[in-house]
């Protein structure tokens, strides 16, 4: 990336970043939750090149404006101009100096987030126990196919937890040798990246990559989008050890097409959330609607805003934590399952533990439990084996 | 002291208003050339009464208002050049009503230009209204107040010659219901005519007369298919003539005159595209041939010929709104541009193109010149655009000296500036004539009397 304060300014706030491609709704999630336009895309860049020129100093709510940005990259996809794929970028860096420059004044959630996993290698306030979750899942040991990478939610959150439980099972039965890292493990860093904490990111990076290498691992799969994304497209900036990662439904289609695992018929009408790390960041769109499509009987309905054009469910860049979009009718994991609930169909299913419990969260103040479970796709998988 | 962040809360809600820096700082620009000026607060009303209770407030208090939509005029119609509360009126962005037999649309007074679209593809797919190549998140409202163009234009006119209706506070804070809907609250169908059009009161007056909370908008017959066809001259004096032999077939959407300089190969060259629409191949069939024909003798005389478009080229052309204008504001690497878009007799054409070349050099600009045809071709939008890096003051400042020389260049020629800039209106209103501003002037004490709305604009 050029630096970013010689091209920030080149944002014309024309606003197509505010929308999905054919203009049904609001697609920024950010801008969606506050409507300021400050909160949309061209919001923080102009304000952002206001800060670097000098023409406003910086305040807490600056910060916020800065931070409520989820890193969807909705703006990426939709923004016509050249610069567009670094939008997020600059964004990022902007962070970083801000951090630096403004000796580390960021909302205190954000500051609380850095400084959790700084101290106990997780944002979530847990100590220890990483592999409670496990149940006897074994560790990995050299020679081991996969490493099953969980990350920070699949080994504290409840929702996070049996997501992680579920993909064990399915990779068990389908015959795949897998180990975990359980206590030895540490958080990605994708969000750690992504709030601008660049040095704490090549900290945890480095870490992990040291425990890869270590054990002789070849292949991770990871639970988290989240953490695919790091792995796939920031760790080889830190190192060029070299390892292959995957995320689960895509190691999932393999077996499903390999007939290693074979769902039986299962009539039940799915809607299918893209996450954006595995959907906007890294193209994957076919594989976790190929695994849904496997079962016999299902009924896939798209929401109307879907792939490319999906609706982040706030949670990005650490606001699964953070939660600064929460509080609101408008809070974009509210939006999301209002409108998978209007498709019809009884399941949500989702395939990123960030989004699990955000739209967990939603479907309960929106009184939709009820009537929409909120899956992940191993989840619907294992129901119907 | 009264205070007004706290009166304003209570109206449309805490998380609604703003008096921070960071949306003063926002809200005080837009993309284009006028020199930023802050308001005091930012609000965002959901409902009429909201629109109502802010502008009695605004009234007693005598505290500048300016609405804004997508804030995308580009000549600093938004800026609130006194301070003051912005209202940011995107959050009223219902479609109320959509009457398919009488052909028209309620929209309320934020709804945006991408999302009426997108509403009635999905509802109503045999009907379509007049979208301007106005970034999708300019407003419905916004572009009828400056007498905004779309594609089509060309066959119905100008954008607010297609409103059928409209919901106003008056700055006074009264509710006035303008056109059909006056005397039945369920029709929209006219803004006025057989009666006296009170819509005029409104429309072109950049929200100096009362801020439009509903407006009632034509919708047309959405055709199931749309081709261009581009016809290529380099001869500027005939433009004229090619325009008057194509509205003369009466069989095209929307016809837009191009030149540019980038990429090379289209310098010199003049494009005009043409749209035609149909319902069957053999419908486009019979509009391409009646378009050839009726080109035939500049063809003969080789003076101009109909471009070969390849497929590929054509999603662009067509779509709408055209993404690819905005592009034009990163061909500095700069994050800018504005244009002086005058309307102007057709037969001018060529003096305009003319001057905006002369401009160009003088100033040494990179620029655009697209006009659409309106209204069958009684005139046309003439686009002055230049493009410029916002990190560079130098370039800003030449374009602002063209801009000035273009817009006095357009009065002497006899056209009328659109949208234009505060500078611009004092150099309309300087030549006006004095009983047209009379009248003007009596109107805006009447509906405004404590000069609240947008001021600095239309200030006879
Ligand atoms: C790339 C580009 C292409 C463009 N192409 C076109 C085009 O093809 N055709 C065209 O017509 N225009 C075009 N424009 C100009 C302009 O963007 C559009 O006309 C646009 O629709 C204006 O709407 P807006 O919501 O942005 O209005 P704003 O800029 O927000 O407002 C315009 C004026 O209306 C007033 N106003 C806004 N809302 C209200 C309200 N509710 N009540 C009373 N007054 C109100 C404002 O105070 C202001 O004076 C283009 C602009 C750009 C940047
Ligand atoms: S980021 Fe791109 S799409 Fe968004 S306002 Fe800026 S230029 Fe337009
Ligand atoms: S990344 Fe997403 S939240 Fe951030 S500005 Fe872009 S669209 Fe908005």
């Amino acid at each position: 990336m050029t630096d970013y304060t010689k091209q920030i300014h080149r944002c014309f706030r024309c606003g197509y970043c505010k929308f999905p491609s054919d203009y049904s709704d609001f697609n920024c999630p950010s801008y969606a939750r506050f409507r300021f336009d400050t909160y949309s895309t061209s919001g923080r860049l102009w304000l952002i090149y206001a800060w670097l020129k000098g023409e406003i100093e910086w305040s807490e709510h600056l910060a916020e404006i800065l931070y409520s940005c989820t890193t969807c990259k909705n703006c990426v996809e939709q923004c016509p101009m050249k610069f567009s794929s670094d939008i997020v970028d600059w964004i990022v860096a902007a962070r970083s100096d801000m951090m630096e420059k403004e000796k580390g004044r960021i909302p205190p959630r954000v500051t609380s987030f850095l400084e959790d996993v700084y101290r106990l290698g997780n944002p979530l306030k847990e100590r220890g126990k990483r592999d409670a979750w496990a149940n006897g899942i074994k560790r990995y040991q050299p020679g081991d196919e996969y490493l099953f990478y969980v990350g920070c939610l699949g080994s504290y959150d409840e929702f996070g937890r049996r997501m992680a439980r579920s993909v064990a099972r399915l990779l068990s039965e389908a015959g795949i040798s897998f180990g975990i890292l359980g206590n030895d493990e540490n958080c990605c860093g994708n969000e750690v990246y992504l709030l601008g904490e660049k040095e704490l990111f090549q900290v945890l990076a480095e870490r992990n990559i040291q425990k890869f290498k270590e054990l002789g691992v070849k292949k991770v799969v990871t639970l988290s989008p989240h953490a695919y994304n790091a792995m796939k497209n920031n760790y080889p900036l830190v190192s060029n050890a070299y390892f292959e990662v995957s995320h689960y439904t895509q190691l999932l289609c393999g077996l499903l097409r390999e007939n290693k695992i074979r769902p039986s018929r299962n009539k039940i009408k799915v809607t299918y959330h893209d996450p954006c790390f595995l959907g906007r960041y890294n193209k994957i769109y076919g594989e976790p609607r190929e695994v849904l499509q496997s079962i016999p009987g299902i009924e896939l309905l798209e929401m109307e805003r879907n792939r490319e054009n999906s609706f982040c469910c706030g949670g990005g860049s650490g606001n699964f934590v953070t939660d600064l979009l929460g509080g609101s009718e408008e809070s974009p994991s509210r939006i999301r399952v209002r409108e998978a609930y209007e498709t019809g169909a009884d399941i949500l299913a989702v395939a990123c533990p960030s989004c699990m419990t955000m739209l967990q969260d939603a479907v309960k103040v929106e009184n939709l439990e009820s009537k929409l479970a909120v899956k992940d796709i191993s989840q619907v998988v294992a129901e119907s084996l | 002291m009264i205070d007004i962040y706290n009166l304003l809360a209570e109206i449309v809600g805490e998380q609604h208003v703003s008096n921070h820096k960071e949306e003063r700082y926002f809200y005080g620009c837009d993309p284009g050339l006028t020199p930023p000026h802050e308001p005091d607060y930012v609000v965002m009303p959901e409902t009429t009464e909201e629109v109502q209770q802010i502008v009695k407030l605004a009234n007693k208090e005598k505290i500048p208002i300016v609405p804004k939509g997508g804030g995308l005029a580009l000549t600093g119609l938004v800026i609130p050049q006194k301070g003051g509360i912005v209202i940011d009126m995107k959050r009223m962005g219902k479609i109320l009503e959509v009457n398919e037999k009488s052909r028209y649309v309620v929209v309320e007074g934020g709804v945006t230009h991408g999302m009426l679209q997108n509403y009635l593809k999905k509802h109503h797919p045999k009907l379509r209204h007049s979208i301007p190549d106005s970034p999708a998140i300019s407003t419905v409202v916004g572009n009828a107040v400056i007498h905004g163009q779309g594609r089509l234009t060309q066959q119905y006119g100008f954008n607010s010659d297609m409103v059928s209706g409209l919901e106003v506070v008056l700055p006074t804070g009264e509710i006035c219901r303008i056109g059909s809907h006056s005397i039945s609250s369920q029709h929209w169908f006219s803004k006025g005519a057989p009666w006296p059009d009170l819509s005029g009161l409104f429309l072109g007056w950049f929200g100096t007369t009362g801020i439009i909370t509903k407006l009632g908008l034509r919708l047309y017959p959405c055709k199931k298919m749309r081709d261009v066809m581009v016809f290529l001259t380099d001869k500027i004096e005939l433009v004229p003539d090619i325009i008057l032999k194509l509205t003369h077939t009466e069989m095209t959407e929307d016809i837009v005159v191009n030149e540019q300089p980038l990429p090379p190969r289209m310098k010199g060259n003049i494009y005009i595209l043409i749209i035609i629409t149909g319902d069957s191949d053999e419908e486009l069939d019979f509009k391409r041939k009646i378009i050839w024909d009726a080109l035939w003798d500049i063809f003969e005389s080789r003076d101009g010929g109909f471009l070969s478009v390849p497929a590929d080229m054509k999603p662009p052309l067509l779509e709408m709104p055209s993404r690819d204008v905005v592009r034009f504001a990163d061909v500095r690497k700069g994050g800018g541009f504005e244009y002086s878009g005058p309307i102007i007799p057709l037969e001018k054409y060529p003096e305009f193109i003319t001057k905006q070349k002369e401009l160009v050099s003088k100033y040494n600009l990179s620029y655009s010149a697209t006009s659409r045809v309106i209204a069958g071709g009684h005139c046309m939008m003439y686009a002055f655009a230049f493009t410029f890096n916002r990190a560079d003051p130098d370039e800003m400042d030449r374009i602002r000296k063209a801009l000035r020389e273009a817009a006095e260049f357009t009065v002497e020629q006899g056209g009328m500036m659109w949208k234009p800039t505060i500078e611009e209106q004092k150099m309309i209103i300087e030549r006006m004539d004095p009983n047209t501003l009379k009248i003007m002037k009596k109107i805006k004490e009447l509906l405004d009397p404590n000069g609240i709305m947008n001021p600095g604009n239309w200030e006879a």
